[in-house]
């Protein structure tokens, strides 16, 4: 029994395993047949059967049930198969159906073909596939790391219309835009769906946008070289910024914000900065033209524009710095032809009303081309200064030999002598014009030293017309140019508000004091030494009236304060004096001296020359100008023996009794002597000893400085006062090495060092 | 001190003392300075007295102390008036050395100061001096600048400064063509002025 045991056992063995096998062959069978029906069931799904909107509901379910279990199929050897089989489906469709489709239209249509072959691909076919395909999506694909389906509808589209694209389509689209670039209305609507493929595609920057700009280019290259030979500047300039005005609505209509600026710097280049040269310098229209003509418009336009370009307004500012330099020499060359004629004649006040009218004519120019920063330049920064640099040039120019500095105060003292009845402008703001136009002028000190002199002859011969004016242009040239540069002037105004007070009270001294009293009249003006400019005093009898004057005054003074001791300028004084001739009596206005030289005439009716001077005890230039002033000028007061029209050291004078004039008070003039040479040489001592004192400063504050920067340090130091020398300020760094106080470095001759 | 260093000094004291009429303040005096000038056998303008001076380091123009004239003296080696002679030849190519040459040009300039305080020297005696000084050396220079120094009015005086520019000037700057001349740089005002009168006047 137990071999049959045994013998079972194996059969038994045996039968089981033939069963298993048997079991798994039928399985494997049925297996292959499930892949051979599911492989009939993939290439039997048509196309054409998925492109139809009516599948029904069951089919689907069939599908995508049927590639489920192909799917978790143990085997795992069919889900390659499906995956490019899915590629496949989609490749077949674009091939089959889209491309034909779109090689058949062109244009405008092909856009359209375009766009609505993308939008049923990528929602109708694509997405049904991926959805039957879903279950090999989320595990075979992402197991794989395959590309997922999605974009493989996306790849799928790209790789075979690519070219398509990149050509047909963007030549359709350009040409279309083109057409609204020329003035034709297109479908906008149509081209940003475009937009819109070829951002789902990501495709935007490199296909779209870069056709786009190129096409722009060309575009506009063409337009630029035909518009700039066809129109004079400001039309072209009027067409680009149109052009620049449409290009931008239509990128933000239709395309990304990214674009504009791409497009738009495409235009600007291709309009602008390339036929630039071409354009400024057109013969009838350009930049130059432009400014003579003060075409406001388009030099605001020519702005607005070029400011857009990089670097653009470089050519501009210098434009304009050439044309403002032009006028202002044109308007010196002017002036000094006609004040030659005038030093020719020697016609002294037609020479002043040239230097005055320059002056006026320099504050009209300033003011307008400040209007042109202001309200076409839109007060760009670069254009004020190249106003600044413009007006430097010119505003420094001598006139005949006279500085512009000088000339300046010449204006200002026009200015505050008039009669504020001036119905065009007030005088504070053509004092504001004065100010604006010293800023150019590099002589400030000139300035300011011409100025004070004429201010002292204004203040001290009451011919200021008014206080207040005089205070508010020093103010102004405080803000200016800083304290220091006014401190003397204020000085000296303050120091006739003060005289009143002295006047009162001496009024009361004499009131207290009747024996003081001189029986005349008198006002002393005190000035302050220092403020005032300096005058030369001389020796001068005074006639014993005015003795009596002055003895008065120097005993009030002294009750006020023992510690000032006062010296009188008797050249400064003016007197009035009674003249009894026989026609009528008149007053005379005259100078202290004048009135001196005539009361001689009360004790003696004739006096020689000599006679005169010596009881006088002047010198004998200012007789001699005292004497023409009375005896030879427009009023003859004086008769003269022999009657010629100098005064010679042998004349004999005497009172003319039957002098007089149609008015009952007259001013006798007596001319001042010109002391510009005493003025220019007082600010070149002066500015000897501001460049020592600035070297000595500089120098103690670095101990070591090189030769070069020693200089440049200096200038700009004394910048805002005067523009120093170089050659007194290398003068000066020698007296202080004699003196001292620099040395040389043994080493480096070129450095300085500072000797404490 | 030995035998060998007195007979020296001893030599010397005989040759000043020989040299030397008026002896009373030890100080050898223009007459003096002339006779050992003659019997030396050189001019007594030559340039070679003024560099014994350098060497002597004397500080008063025609006066040599004792102390001055030992230092000059033992300095050249020299105790007889052959050996002074031979020495002196010597003594004008230790001069014109370079490191030497600056010393002996400066040492010129303010031994030639007449004064205690003085600091400047007038132009005619500048000219004189710059011609023994320098004459040799650099003629052109030399000559071209004296004769720009007589014609001109703003300057009166020399002073230490433009004098050792001068130097400067005859070593660094191409003459006559005056081409790397920059009045931009350190150069002292009057160099300036030469260089502008010499390019006028070229």
């Amino acid at each position: 029994m137990e071999e049959k045991t045994l013998k079972d056992m194996k059969e038994e063995e045996i039968r089981k395993m033939e069963k298993k096998t048997l079991k798994d062959m039928k399985e494997k069978e049925e297996k292959e047949e499930e892949m051979r029906k599911l492989e009939l069931m993939l290439s039997n799904i048509e196309i054409k059967g998925l492109s139809n909107e009516t599948l029904d509901g069951i089919k689907c379910m069939t599908l995508y049930t049927d590639i489920y279990i192909v799917a978790t199929d143990s085997n795992q050897v069919f889900n390659a198969k499906m995956y490019s089989k899915y590629k496949e489906f989609h490749n077949d469709y674009l091939n089959d159906i889209v491309l034909p489709h779109l090689r058949l239209h062109h244009g405008e249509f092909l856009l359209k073909e375009f766009e609505t072959s993308w939008a049923h691909y990528s929602k109708v076919i694509h997405n049904r596939l991926h959805l039957y395909f879903r279950y090999l999506g989320r595990y075979y694909v992402a197991r794989e790391k395959l590309l997922n389906l999605n974009d493989v509808g996306n790849r799928c589209f790209i790789d075979l219309l690519y070219e398509e694209m990149r050509s047909r389509v963007m030549d359709a689209v350009i040409c279309l835009i083109n057409k609204e670039r020329d003035g034709a209305k297109i479908d906008r609507e149509l081209v940003k769906k475009v937009v819109n493929v070829f951002e789902e595609l990501k495709l935007y920057e490199d296909i779209f946008e870069e056709r786009i700009v190129a096409g722009t280019k060309d575009y506009y290259s063409k337009k630029a070289s035909l518009w700039i030979s066809e129109n004079s500047c400001p039309e072209f300039m009027l067409k680009v910024e149109e052009c620049l005005e449409k290009e931008e609505n239509m990128v933000r209509d239709c395309m990304k914000p990214a674009t504009e600026q791409k497009i738009v710097s495409e235009v600007e280049h291709k309009l602008l900065v390339l036929h630039s040269t071409q354009l400024f310098d057109k013969e009838y229209s350009g930049l130059k033209k432009l400014l003579e003509d003060g075409k406001v418009v388009d030099l605001a336009r020519m702005y607005r524009l070029y400011s857009r370009v990089h670097d653009g307004l470089q050519h501009v500012c210098l434009a304009f710095k050439n044309h403002v330099t032009a006028q202002g020499m044109a308007l010196v060359r002017q002036t000094e032809i006609e004040v030659n004629k005038h030093v020719v004649k020697n016609d002294v006040g037609a020479l002043q009303n040239q230097q005055v009218h320059l002056i006026m004519e320099f504050i009209k120019l300033h003011e307008v081309y400040l209007s042109y920063v202001n309200d076409y330049f839109q007060s760009n920064s670069m254009f004020f200064k190249v106003l600044k640099e413009a007006f430097e040039v010119f505003c420094n120019k001598s006139i005949a030999g006279v500085s512009p500095a000088e000339l300046l105060s010449i204006f200002c003292d026009q200015t505050l002598k008039k009669k504020s009845c001036d119905n065009d402008k007030s005088t504070e703001d053509t004092i504001d014009d004065v100010v604006k136009l010293l800023v150019y002028i590099s002589d400030k000190d000139m300035f300011a030293e011409f100025h004070r002199k004429k201010l002292a002859r204004r203040l001290l011969f009451n011919k200021s017309d008014s206080d207040e004016h005089e205070r508010y242009l020093l103010t102004k040239l405080k803000q200016k140019c800083g304290r220091h540069f006014t401190s003397k002037m204020e000085g000296m105004v303050t120091d006739l508000t003060l005289c009143q007070d002295t006047t009162a009270s001496f009024t009361d001294y004499l009131r207290d004091n009747p024996d003081m009293n001189p029986g005349f009249d008198l006002t002393v003006t005190v000035l302050t030494i220092g403020f005032w400019p300096s005058y030369k005093t001389c020796t001068f009898n005074l006639p014993p009236e005015m003795l009596r004057c002055v003895e008065a005054f120097k005993q009030f003074y002294q009750t006020r304060t023992k510690r000032t001791r006062i010296t009188w300028l008797f050249s400064l004084g003016t007197c009035t004096i009674v003249g009894k001739f026989e026609p009528k009596t008149m007053d005379l206005i005259v100078t202290t001296l004048q009135a001196s030289v005539l009361l001689l005439f009360n004790s003696a009716n004739r006096l020689s020359y000599s006679d005169i001077k010596d009881q006088l005890d002047l010198p004998e230039e200012d007789v001699t100008r005292l004497l023409h002033s009375l005896s030879c000028a427009k009023y003859k007061i004086l008769k003269k023996e022999p009657d010629t029209k100098t005064i010679s050291k042998t004349d004999y004078f005497e009172f003319n009794s039957m002098f007089t004039d149609r008015l009952k008070r007259i001013k006798v003039p007596f001319p001042l002597v010109d002391d510009r040479k005493k003025v220019i040489e007082t600010v070149v001592s002066d500015r000897r000893h501001a460049i020592e004192a600035a070297i000595v400063r500089i120098m103690k504050f670095r101990k070591v400085l090189g030769h070069h920067q020693l200089m440049s340090e200096c200038a700009e130091v004394l910048s805002s006062t005067f523009r120093p020398d170089f050659k007194i300020i290398k003068l000066q760094i020698e007296s202080l090495i004699s003196r001292d106080y620099l040395e040389r470095d043994s080493k480096d001759h070129s450095v300085y060092r500072y000797l404490a | 001190m030995g035998k060998g260093g007195w007979r020296p000094q001893k030599k010397v004291l005989i040759l000043y003392s020989q040299c030397h009429w008026f002896f009373c303040l030890w100080v050898f005096s223009p007459e003096g300075i002339e006779s050992f000038c003659l019997a030396v056998g050189i001019d007594h303008t030559d340039v070679r007295i003024l560099m014994l001076a350098w060497k002597m380091q004397a500080e008063k123009q025609g006066y040599f102390t004792l102390d001055e004239w030992r230092r000059g003296l033992s300095a050249l080696h020299a105790d007889t008036i052959l050996k002074i002679r031979k020495r002196l030849q010597e003594l004008e190519k230790e001069v014109m050395r370079p490191t030497n040459f600056l010393d002996f040009y400066v040492y010129a300039f303010c031994y030639s100061l007449a004064e205690e305080k003085q600091k400047n020297i007038d132009i005619e005696s500048a000219c004189e001096l710059l011609t023994v000084v320098l004459g040799f050396r650099f003629p052109l220079q030399v000559s071209k600048f004296i004769e720009y120094l007589k014609s001109q009015n703003d300057y009166k005086v020399i002073n230490l400064d433009q004098w050792t520019s001068f130097l400067r000037f005859c070593n660094e700057i191409n003459f006559p063509s005056l081409d790397n001349y920059d009045a931009e740089l350190a150069w002292p005002l009057i160099l300036d002025n030469f260089v502008e009168w010499m390019r006028e006047n070229l």
